[in-house]
């Protein structure tokens, strides 16, 4: 069993609100800078430069587990972590089904979907920005019916955050875990493992937050068990304010 | 004014939770984020939103408020339903625009929460 410290919740330039700066080479880049053991790509709706940043992390020796940041009916984000490109890609075709509207770069931001040499290979048109037609409820399910974590991202701030739509964590929906950016975080249900993570949106915001799980590899089915206390693994520590 | 008084003059359909349509409605609230319902609105208050999520009726039952409304021609989830029905929180439904339903609650002597 090793200490392995995680930044689960980071964006590249696919999401409209990110820099350009944030190529998937260019994250990976940091994120080894910053002494991180391994990341979650998290773009907005969608996960079309995973498989980039999983080629950069595999050359870089960081272990990438690929996921989404997906927005629900009720404007709640939530992560998607998954263990294999199969079900992401699973999960990008129900989220791309339920999800309306054009980007309008000029308001919103351009999104880039990248290669693994760091080239633009297009653009994606969606309204990457927007909330999906799934409930929340919903989304929980589709992510376990796919084998994926289900986290409430940033719970702790105003918007987008199960609490701030949806008033309290109701005990029986299920979550894998909850997502917190504050010092002191709110009171989530107990059973509920906490995660820091950075929700870098900028280069140098990489592994501002993190977690350190004790679990046996950089994997994700090891955070899922960490995420589960299963077998000796579990979260140590979340850090970072 | 009663609730069902209300209902009946702006055109609002009950959806569940009718037993309590004769509750005293004493002021009005408007709001699509629970967390901010929970703050500030208080115990007879008509809540008018575009939330229709169950957690909506947990809200209303904790705040002891008078009633829901769904404003602009959305309807409630099947779970909100059950839930409203059974802690007897009367859901509405509305094809005005909050903007609309709102004036016309002002109009019939209803005032919002003073923060």
């Amino acid at each position: 069993m090793k200490e392995l410290q995680a930044d689960l919740h980071i964006h590249t330039c696919l999401s409209p609100c990110a820099e350009k700066e944030m190529s998937p080479r260019a994250v990976v880049r940091q994120a080894r800078t910053m002494g991180l053991d391994l990341i979650a790509i998290c773009d907005h709706n969608s996960a079309e430069n995973v498989e980039a940043a999983c080629r950069a992390g595999l050359e870089a020796g960081l272990a990438v587990i690929g996921g989404m940041e997906i927005c629900t009916r009720e404007e709640v984000h939530v992560l998607a972590f998954f263990k294999d490109d199969h079900a992401l890609a699973c999960a990008q075709t129900m989220v791309y089904e339920s999800l309306r509207g054009k980007n309008e770069p000029e308001v919103f931001g351009e999104q880039v979907v990248m290669n693994e040499r760091d080239e633009v290979a297009g653009l994606n048109s969606r309204l990457l920005i927007g909330a999906t037609d799934l409930g929340l409820e919903e989304v929980i399910q589709v992510i376990h019916s796919l084998g994926g974590m289900a986290i409430a991202a940033h719970v702790d701030r105003p918007s987008f955050s199960i609490i701030s739509q949806l008033g309290f964590i109701r005990q029986d929906l299920g979550l894998d875990g909850v997502e917190v950016c504050s010092e002191r975080p709110p009171e989530v249900p107990v059973e509920l493992a906490v995660l820091r993570s950075s929700d870098a949106h900028r280069l140098r915001e990489i592994g501002c937050r993190s977690t350190r799980f004790l679990m046996g590899a950089p994997t994700a089915p090891e955070v899922e068990m960490a995420l589960r206390r299963f077998d000796g693994r579990c979260v140590l520590a979340s850090e970072g304010g | 004014m009663r609730l069902n008084e209300i209902a009946l003059k702006l055109g609002l359909e009950a959806r569940a939770g009718a037993a309590g349509l004769e509750a005293a409605v004493l002021g009005g609230y408007a709001g699509d984020l629970i967390s901010d319902v929970i703050a500030h609105a208080g115990p007879g208050v008509l809540w008018v939103t575009h939330q229709t999520h169950r957690n909506t009726v947990a809200a209303a039952v904790l705040k002891g408020l008078a009633g829901i409304v769904v404003a602009n021609g959305r309807e409630p989830e099947k779970e909100t339903l059950e839930k409203a029905g059974e802690e007897n929180v009367p859901l509405l439904v509305s094809g005005l625009s909050t903007f609309e339903l709102v004036g016309r609650l002002h109009r019939l002597g209803l005032s919002g929460v003073e923060r």
